[in-house]
């Protein structure tokens, strides 16, 4: 007979191992298809050129609440950074350490850093510079581009990593920066 | 029909390529059936009847020598057909070599995950033109092409104009070719690039030399102005939505780099390098979802309504 703390420290371990075990399942989970959306949704859907800048459409609040945007998977990370390259984010920003934009490797954020912060700032674009790209970039990839730009500073999880780069340029992976210091109020 | 393997060659290179596969062929298999011969003949030698022991035979200093002998023989003659063997490869890769390339045609293939991007080069920078997942080449006239990749490691490999070539990042290398016979041949990525290497093919076109510069001189001209209400609305929609973030149209603002050019996208075969025939209903369903038909691929989805959607396919089909 197994005494019953024994018993008790075996499913415990068992339960945690579990837990610890699938924790990792949507890490690599590659999600290919938009979010779901309502049967209704082409009848609602803004025509591309109806996404001019403006204030935030229909759109922006379905994506984020249908669960489109998840920051702790690896390919949304990777694909975040293959656009942060393509459409020329690393103009003003470099490679996160800023330039003529402000940098994004570091702890300051002028216009916030939760998600809904940095989707905003994207689609919408900010004074001084940041220009707005709504109409111009489908959400499913802005969502992308704001997990990757949130890990150039530490705050998305170390276990959804950016897998690789495409370019030459070495350094560290993002995942493993530690975040820098919020700047002086200079900017 | 031509049929798309090495085997049926369509231009020198292949054919030499070709040569060399049917020596190493042949001469295995005359290797193999001599083999098989030495072993019934042994076998048949040595038969007794069933059941009786085998017998070790006497050593003799005559019967060692014979063996030896037979031994040394059947080593150095592997050894001069294995020899034979590299040379042979030897003066492929030297004949290879030798193809003339006297007023070659340059074009620039460069791999992306997963399309192909063309290049036709000229010292002219007005004759430059692009396209995408179709490599039109004339018939008798040679070509060097130079491999490149943006992402990962690519191969190209047209099996009926010459063999494999790794396109590796950050490198540049040329394959040279010909193709004799005029047809359409079908190339392939040939190193493992990602989740749709097996549909990253492209289409070589092997034309005319007249038919070619006709095609050429084609290319060359920028997109037509549409024309037509939905057209002209699908042509709105390309420039100011998402579109001309990745592609281009030459004759438009459009001026993207990072999807394949569209200049003249209605004259060519295939929608997403090899995967589906290009028709106006799969165009619609590839600008809905991409996804559903090349699961991965960098192009998103777009929900659009209805109208705009036939609009937009409308005018893409207008890009002829």
């Amino acid at each position: 007979m197994v005494k019953r703390s024994t018993r008790l420290a075996v499913i415990g371990a068992t339960a945690l191992g579990l837990l610890v075990g699938f924790s990792g399942c949507e890490r690599e989970a590659r999600r290919f298809a938009a979010a779901p959306r309502p049967p209704d949704a082409r009848a609602q859907a803004e025509s591309l050129s109806q996404q001019q800048a403006g204030p935030a459409g229909p759109g922006m609040r379905e994506a984020a609440a249908a669960g489109g945007y998840a920051e702790d998977n690896a390919y949304t990370l990777a694909q975040g950074k293959l656009y942060y390259r393509w459409f020329n984010c690393v103009g003003c920003h470099a490679q996160g350490g800023g330039g003529i934009g402000p940098a994004l490797m570091d702890a300051s954020w002028i216009y916030g850093k939760e998600p809904g912060d940095v989707f905003t700032t994207i689609m919408d674009g900010r004074p001084n510079g940041m220009p707005s790209f709504r109409g111009r970039l489908p959400e499913q990839q802005a969502w992308q581009l704001v997990a990757y730009v949130r890990s150039l500073s530490g705050l998305v999880s170390g276990d959804a990593a950016t897998n690789r780069g495409d370019t030459l340029a070495g350094g560290q992976p993002e995942y493993l920066r530690d975040p820098l210091p919020p700047e002086d109020k200079k900017r | 029909m031509p049929m798309n393997d090495a085997l049926h060659a369509a231009g020198p290179q292949a054919a030499w390529i070709g040569q060399l596969w049917w020596f190493t062929l042949w001469l295995c298999v005359a290797v193999f059936v001599a083999l098989m011969a030495a072993l019934a003949w042994a076998l048949w030698r040595a038969r007794r009847p069933a059941g009786a022991m085998p017998q070790p035979a006497p050593p003799s200093a005559g019967a060692e020598r014979l063996a030896r002998r037979w031994v040394s023989a059947a080593v150095l003659l592997s050894s001069l057909l294995l020899m034979g063997l590299l040379a042979a490869s030897v003066l492929t890769d030297q004949r290879l070599a030798t193809l003339s390339l006297d007023g070659a045609l340059q074009i620039r293939v460069t791999a992306h995950q997963w399309w192909w991007e063309v290049e036709y080069e000229d010292p002219r920078p007005d004759r430059v033109f692009r396209t995408a997942n179709e490599i039109v080449i004339p018939v008798g006239r040679s070509v060097v092409i130079t491999l490149l990749a943006d992402d990962v490691i690519h191969s190209f490999w047209v099996p009926n104009l010459h063999g494999k070539k790794d396109m590796i990042p950050g490198r540049t290398a040329t394959i040279q070719l010909r193709a004799d016979r005029a047809g359409t041949y079908v190339g392939r990525c040939a190193e493992y690039c990602g989740l749709q290497h097996a549909f990253m093919a492209y289409d070589v076109v092997a034309l005319p030399a007249d038919r070619f510069a006709a095609w050429q001189e084609h290319q060359l001209t920028p997109a037509p102005e549409p024309a037509g209400a939905a057209a002209r609305r699908g042509h709105e929609l390309f420039l100011t939505g998402s579109c001309m973030l990745c592609h281009a149209v030459q004759g438009t603002s459009a001026n993207g780099r990072r999807a394949p050019d569209l200049t003249h996208f209605a004259s060519r075969a295939s929608i997403g390098a090899g995967q589906i025939a290009n028709t106006s209903q799969a165009l619609a369903q590839w600008i809905e979802d991409p996804q559903k038909l090349k699961p991965g691929v960098n192009m998103p989805a777009h929900l659009l309504p209805r109208e705009d959607l036939a609009a937009l396919v409308e005018y893409l089909e207008t890009l002829r």
